[in-house]
């Protein structure tokens, strides 16, 4: 675009701006004495506030666009190049180990605390992204296996006395068993209708736990949880947020290193597939309803121990924590990650949930940036913060197909 | 001998209408079979209803593989009916977008893997092997379609030609001994046509596979065929060599409507 249409277009914007935010940031009308302040100053700067951000805003959609058209072969996110390469991979990692290990000794104990909530939404994000990542089914209740968890752990300990330790393997079982159930009738469902009935689906979970006061005490929660121990040793309260944080960051591990190895898999693929193209996926002889069955299993499996700490950690749970608004939550941390990027799902999950703690500063803005900055990542970057990138294949074998392909060539 | 597929009577209802009427195939081992006819024919709902897509209202789809029962198809879900071994690909190019070349030929693959979920998060050697032969296994595919210098470029960035012949490599990875082409030269320029003309040849030649194609260029049709199969309204109306067909006033009116004098 020529750069007087561009002047011409932000000038526009400028002066709509103008016009727009003129009764409130202008007109000043003082009830006491009766009289109306016009602040004429206000407008100017908001005129060439306005000017100069949509100017920005162009410019960097153009340059996206521009980058979209001309480059064939995507460019890899500098991460994914950071863990490919050799040579930094090491000590890449090593830092990132040397960071998350050191940091509950060197920050206080409410960083740490974040930090286990960002991780807690590391986990349920790695899952919720095998759903709608991988197998591209749009899932708004996820937070409900969340739920099964956190109070399949308080109850079972109430009830049973059973350890954090007993209820964790248990609770994966459970939110397995809890993924199939609803994954069974929502089988023929796919894009908004799945959404719709997934949505239902957490709510009657929530609703559920509210109403139920025999089974589940109701709106008043469950309190005292007690924390894990070790070996039957209890830790004093700040020990034991450094042991949970432990516990999570094994947890994650464990996460990333099964979502990965599921992802490079045949169901994994078969996810893909299905994501893709449910039609084609069908004809290449891969079963639809198993595929989608697993993936809603699986998914649910990590949500479920995710609820296992989050009731730990914080050793009271009402419903409350578990309300649609935590499903979109989980949903932003894949979508503003990287839908299929387990490495985008990690990052969205670490800037989604420490950025609103640590924007308290700006306090009564500090929703009105996060929005503002998911609506820029989508807009500048809709694969994600850290897309997703598909294996590729080396072929140490590649003497023998070659020769072939020439034997093969000579003889046609 | 039992013709490797066997169509009798097939019929396909959409409410009141009438897409596939009573229509019989049959084709025998290692034909290159062709099935024509105008648009809205019922062709591309023909090979819905042997592949499983649709359910069909009536008649009977059996298939003879080679050295098996016969058994049908009628029925069946499509992954069912691709583990049987008939294959397909589609009209509209239907590859999955979000994988590499390669991936897309393993995902056909998918059906002769056994390897499960526990298998897949604990990688036992013998899930190690089958994943490594299954990589192998593709990229041999790929090298007989001539798609190997492609391996790990995403689907979606491939030229049109070489999009098609990826759909036909991904069909080739699921082992079918029947494969059916969705007009597979839809949108081909003379040159890439030439091309997959050789390539079906060499399939029905080397893969030993018998080969049902819908298509429009009737060059290729012809050049290629050793029977065609005419549709018109859901009814098959001949069917023949490709010098019968030529031939058959019938199959002239489908196309061209009634006959003219100054044709």
């Amino acid at each position: 675009m020529p750069i007087k249409e561009q002047l011409k277009q932000s000038l526009i914007f400028a002066f709509w701006f103008m016009i727009l935010t003129f009764p409130i940031m202008v007109i000043k009308v003082n009830t006491i004495h009766n009289t109306i302040v016009f602040r004429w100053a206000n407008l100017l700067w908001v005129g060439v506030l306005s000017f100069f951000a949509s100017w920005l805003w162009n410019y960097f959609l153009r340059r996206t666009e521009a980058r979209k058209k001309s480059d064939v072969d995507e460019d890899v996110p500098l991460i994914h190049q950071l863990l490919q390469n050799n040579r930094f991979r090491r000590p890449f990692l090593g830092l990132l180990a040397a960071f998350f290990i050191a940091y509950p000794f060197v920050f206080p104990m409410y960083h740490t605390s974040i930090m286990i909530s960002a991780l807690v939404y590391v986990m349920l994000g790695l899952g919720l992204n095998i759903v709608v990542g991988l197998a591209g089914l749009l899932d708004l209740g996820y937070v409900a296996f969340y739920a099964v968890g956190a109070y399949a752990y308080a109850l079972l300990n109430l009830h049973f006395g059973l350890s954090f330790w007993m209820v964790l393997p248990l609770s994966a079982l459970l939110g397995t068993m809890f993924g199939i159930l609803l994954g069974y009738p929502v089988l023929r469902l796919r894009g908004d209708y799945l959404a719709i009935v997934t949505l239902g689906f957490g709510e009657i979970i929530r609703i559920v736990l509210e109403n139920w006061d025999e089974f589940s005490n109701g709106p008043r929660g469950i309190s005292d949880i007690p924390a894990p121990t070790f070996f039957g040793h209890q830790f004093n309260q700040d020990n034991t947020m450094i042991y949970i944080y432990f516990i999570v960051i094994a947890l994650v591990l464990m996460t990333i290193f099964f979502v990965n190895r599921l992802e490079n898999s045949k169901i994994g693929r078969a996810w893909i597939a299905l994501r893709d193209d449910e039609i084609a996926c069908q004809a290449m002889g891969i079963d639809k309803f198993k595929t989608k069955l697993t993936a809603f299993a699986l998914g649910a499996t990590w949500a479920a121990m995710g609820g296992v700490i989050f009731a730990a950690k914080t050793s009271y749970i009402n419903p409350m924590s578990f309300t649609i608004w935590e499903s979109i939550t989980i949903l932003c941390v894949v979508v503003i990650g990287g839908m299929g990027s387990a490495v985008g799902v990690i990052a969205g999950a670490l800037v989604l949930i420490l950025l609103p703690e640590y924007l308290r500063a700006v306090a009564e803005y500090r929703m009105l940036v996060f929005g503002a900055l998911q609506v820029i990542v989508m807009v500048f970057k809709p694969d994600g913060l850290i897309k997703s990138v598909r294996k590729v294949y080396t072929f140490k074998t590649s003497q023998e197909p070659q020769q072939e392909k020439i034997a093969h060539g000579t003889h046609t | 001998m039992e013709p490797i597929l066997n169509v009798k009577n097939l019929t396909m209802k959409f409410g009141g209408l009438k897409a596939l009427d009573d229509v019989s195939i049959a084709i025998e081992k290692g034909q290159i079979a062709a099935l024509i006819g105008p648009n809205g024919a019922g062709k591309t709902t023909f090979f819905n209803c042997i592949t499983g897509i649709y359910d069909p209202t009536g008649g009977e789809v059996q298939i003879t593989p080679p050295g098996k029962n016969t058994q049908s198809l009628k029925g069946l879900k499509p992954n069912y009916v691709t583990e049987r071994g008939v294959a397909r690909t589609f009209q509209n190019i239907r590859l999955f977008h979000g994988m590499t070349v390669l991936e897309n030929v393993m995902i056909g693959r998918h059906c002769r893997l056994s390897s499960g979920i526990i298998k897949a998060m604990l990688k036992p050697p013998s899930q190690r092997e089958e994943e490594k032969k299954a990589v192998y296994d593709s990229y041999e595919i790929l090298e007989k379609i001539g798609l190997d210098k492609y391996v790990n470029e995403m689907a979606v960035n491939l030229p049109y030609g070489a999009q098609r012949r990826l759909e036909i490599a991904r069909a080739l990875a699921t082992e079918p001994f029947l494969l059916l082409l969705d007009e597979p030269a839809a949108g081909m320029n003379p040159q890439e046509t030439k091309e997959l003309d050789d390539l079906i040849l060499w399939l029905r030649d080397n893969e030993n596979l018998t080969i049902l194609l819908i298509e429009h260029d009737m060059k290729l049709v012809m050049s290629l065929s050793d029977w065609i199969h005419v549709v018109d309204y859901g009814k098959k109306i001949a069917e023949g060599t490709p010098k019968e067909i030529k031939a058959n006033p019938d199959v002239i009116k489908a196309y061209l409507g009634e006959e003219s004098d100054d044709a």
